[in-house]
């Protein structure tokens, strides 16, 4: 089983999410300072948007031309001793890593970041099998300890608060011991809980038999795998072990070295508004016998699901993302309702154009619906995919294909009608903003309306200014 | 320009908000275009852009609309719209609903290129002079989504605002953030509409405006519902009232 799906309750979901004092408390966070400091940095650089242009330019190519670079990827990776296994479902990359873990016997894995172990259920079904997954990255840990799935794709735990996490940490770390001593009293200082995390996992990375990682981007020049975190696990998580697994998508390919620098360049001041991430690490094969370190094996699962299908379609354009989260940060719907509303592992405006097809239309269709089409994801994002044009895509077929509910699908056809045939529509308009006036008498505007309680339950509804039409009016003068 | 006083003529894209909700910003818009020099018209087969059509996904119908405004407005030098959205609509996407239909693709390209936003016409194709108009007042400017980024309407209401005499201009700390309306957007998701402009209506009090105003009927009907609920006194009108010195009629929202 793959993540939960809870995208179908959208609605719901987004109403408990708004009644989420904490939840609320943490989004502040995302509009506020985590947005502004993208435009600082994009700012600061005057080549940013040349930069974009040019990583749109490298990912349009590379998906023309994806079956090569593929190729090319796992001859060098082979060269240098890596394996490379392709995996066509979620189902077929969880046994695969499986397998391998047990080829080492494995008991305890840590884990670095990953997205795409997220959306294949590794977790779930490597514990279902007696191993033991332990994230590594503070936030995916965070979660871990919570039972809950990331809310965002570089934050996974930006939904709690500081004091939820300490919360977590006195619950889950009775005996923690800092420098033999027994830790003083609970802290919500981000430094300290920072420290509480690391030394608890510190051990667990000399224990683990296994190490998995994500990978942000694939070199086919030299069969490297790249990751990019702020804290430096991922590099204790694939170095220490005796085996390294890196679970990626094949949409992560790039040419060269080059073409990773460029994209680089725009990456971090995307998602963190930082100029370069703290850690951007290379993996180029196993541990060879010049080397100290390194793992003895080095495997890359490969995982489509469902990816190849979107090449040549109107959705190609979001195997451009590189997972930034610039949309999300930026958009009003996420900043109010936070990532566990949208139900499934990828949240906000790529989640909304991408879920549909990952878990179905009829399942995701309030994703694409759920959006005011305000245009700001597609203006940060740093790979200029049309999200909106994308959800109305979706939008479209779920018309066509009768998965918008009834009432709504008539009432837009019965408005399109009237629309086509003015006098009827001059006619249904006289009657309607009649009766809006009246109802507006002495105010100019409705406390409620039945009809769009939607509206007026948060909102007054401004009566129109006459019980005139300004076509009407302007007929009138003019004659 | 082939009118033969060489005054371009314009026809006006009345939008059916403002045709429904506020005629006097139609009204508005004449006067502003009429005092830039333009003849203006207004071709009584319009209706809508089509854009809840086209939102929806009810892909049929939209083109079945966008044929109905081409045919209307096919015949003036310019076509103005005192909306970004409806303008973003017939100027931004007209044409790719075509995509398959070259005649009608070459006809919306051309509608495209004759429509305007009301105050990007007046600043960007006119270079009309300053505004005649005066109000005493500390306002402040919402940029609605779709004017702002399919047309790049930023400073051109910005601009003819400096023009009005006694008017202040205070801006919000995010006044490029969508308010939440969203057409359809606004009752089928209600609440987390509501919980959008609500954001939005804390940082225009922020500012200490006595007056809201912005471009496009949608967003200002839903900030107005918005504020009125909060029992706000901040003035809710559209930009075209003010620059044509119209501000007599009771604001949005109001009865006085
Ligand atoms: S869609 Fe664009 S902004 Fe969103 S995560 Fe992907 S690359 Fe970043």
């Amino acid at each position: 089983m793959s993540m939960e799906v809870t995208a179908q309750n959208f609605e719901a979901n987004a109403a408990k999410a708004l009644r989420d004092p904490n939840l609320r408390k943490a989004m502040g966070i995302i509009s506020g300072p985590m947005a502004s400091r993208r435009v600082e940095t994009a700012r600061e650089l005057p080549e940013f948007e040349a930069l974009r242009d040019e990583g749109v330019k490298i990912k349009n190519h590379v998906l023309q031309h994806i079956d090569l670079y593929l190729e090319k990827f796992e001859q060098q990776l082979t060269a240098r001793g890596g394996k490379l296994h392709w995996c066509r479902t979620p189902r077929e990359a969880r046994e695969t890593v499986l397998a391998l873990c047990r080829s080492r016997d494995a008991k305890i894995v840590t884990k670095g970041k990953s997205m795409v172990t997220e959306e294949i259920g590794l977790n779930d079904f490597l514990l279902e099998h007696g191993i033991t997954p332990v994230e590594t990255d503070l936030g995916e840990y965070i979660i871990q300890l919570a039972h809950e799935p990331p809310s965002h794709i570089i934050g996974p735990a930006l939904h709690k608060t500081r004091e939820q996490i300490a919360d977590l940490f006195e619950e889950h770390h009775p005996d923690y011991e800092l420098n033999g001593k027994k830790a003083g009293t609970r802290s919500t200082e981000p430094q300290v809980l920072v420290t509480e995390a690391r030394s608890v996992l510190r051990d667990t990375y000399f224990r683990a038999d296994v190490g998995i990682t994500g990978a942000n981007f694939l070199i086919a020049e030299t069969g490297a795998t790249v990751i990019v975190t702020n804290e430096g696990n991922g590099d204790l998580t694939q170095s220490l072990p005796k085996m390294h697994i890196a679970v990626s998508s094949i949409e992560k390919v790039i040419p060269t070295l080059e073409d990773l620098s460029t994209i680089l360049r725009v990456l971090a001041r995307s998602a963190t508004g930082q100029e370069m991430s703290c850690y951007t690490t290379l993996s180029c094969g196993p541990k060879r016998a010049e080397d100290i370190d390194g793992p003895e094996e080095f495997h890359v699962v490969l995982v489509d699901n469902g990816r190849s299908e979107m090449l040549g379609t109107a959705l190609q354009p979001l195997l451009r993302c590189i997972r930034c989260g610039a949309c999300m940060n930026n958009c009003p719907v996420y900043h109010s309702v936070g990532g566990h509303a949208y139900g499934w592992v990828y949240p906000g405006p790529i989640g909304a154009a991408l879920d549909p097809h990952m878990i179905g239309l009829e399942t995701a269709r309030h994703l694409p619906n759920a959006s005011t089409f305000c245009g700001k994801c597609e203006e940060v994002c740093p790979m200029r995919i049309p999200l909106p044009d994308i959800m109305r895509h979706w939008r479209e077929l779920a018309h066509e294909q009768q998965i918008t509910p009834p009432l709504q699908r008539w009432g837009i056809e019965a408005w399109a009608f009237a629309a086509k045939h003015p006098w009827l529509y001059r006619l249904g308009a006289r009657v309607a903003i009649a009766a809006l006036k009246l109802l507006g008498k002495d105010k100019g505007r409705i406390a409620s309306l039945p009809l769009a309680s939607g509206w007026t339950d948060g909102r007054d509804f401004p009566a129109p200014q006459s019980a005139d039409t300004f076509m009407s009016q302007y007929k009138k003068r003019s004659h | 320009m082939s009118s033969i006083d060489s005054k371009p003529r314009v026809a006006l894209f009345v939008t059916c908000l403002v045709d429904l909700f506020r005629p006097s910003v139609g009204f508005a818009t004449l006067k502003l275009l009429e005092d830039a020099g333009c003849v203006v018209s207004v071709p009584e087969a319009q209706v809508c852009c089509g854009q809840p059509a086209y939102n929806s996904g009810d892909r049929k119908d939209t083109v079945a609309i966008a044929r109905q405004v081409i045919e209307a407005f096919e015949d003036y030098d310019y076509v103005v719209a005192p909306s970004g959205s409806c303008g973003g609509m017939i100027k931004d996407h007209y044409p790719a609903l075509f995509a398959a239909e070259p005649d009608w693709q070459r006809r919306a390209e051309d509608l495209s290129a004759r429509m305007f936003e009301l105050t990007s016409f007046l600043v960007d194709v006119l270079k009309a002079d300053p505004v005649a108009a005066k109000l005493e007042a500390k306002v402040t400017y919402h940029d609605s989504c779709s004017g702002l980024r399919e047309l790049g309407v930023k400073a051109q209401p910005r601009a003819l605002l400096g023009s009005v005499e006694g008017v202040e201009l205070v801006e919000m700390q995010t006044p490029e953030t969508c308010c939440g309306f969203g057409g359809t957007f606004c009752v089928k998701y209600g609440e987390v509409s509501t919980d959008i402009v609500t954001r939005k209506t804390a940082d225009i009090a922020g500012t200490g405006a006595d007056m809201l105003l912005a471009g496009d009927m949608g967003c200002l009907l839903n900030m107005a519902g918005r504020l009125k609920r909060e029992g706000s006194s901040i003035q809710v009108r559209h930009v075209a009232e003010v620059l044509a010195g119209m501000t007599d009629m009771p604001a949005i929202g109001e009865s006085k």
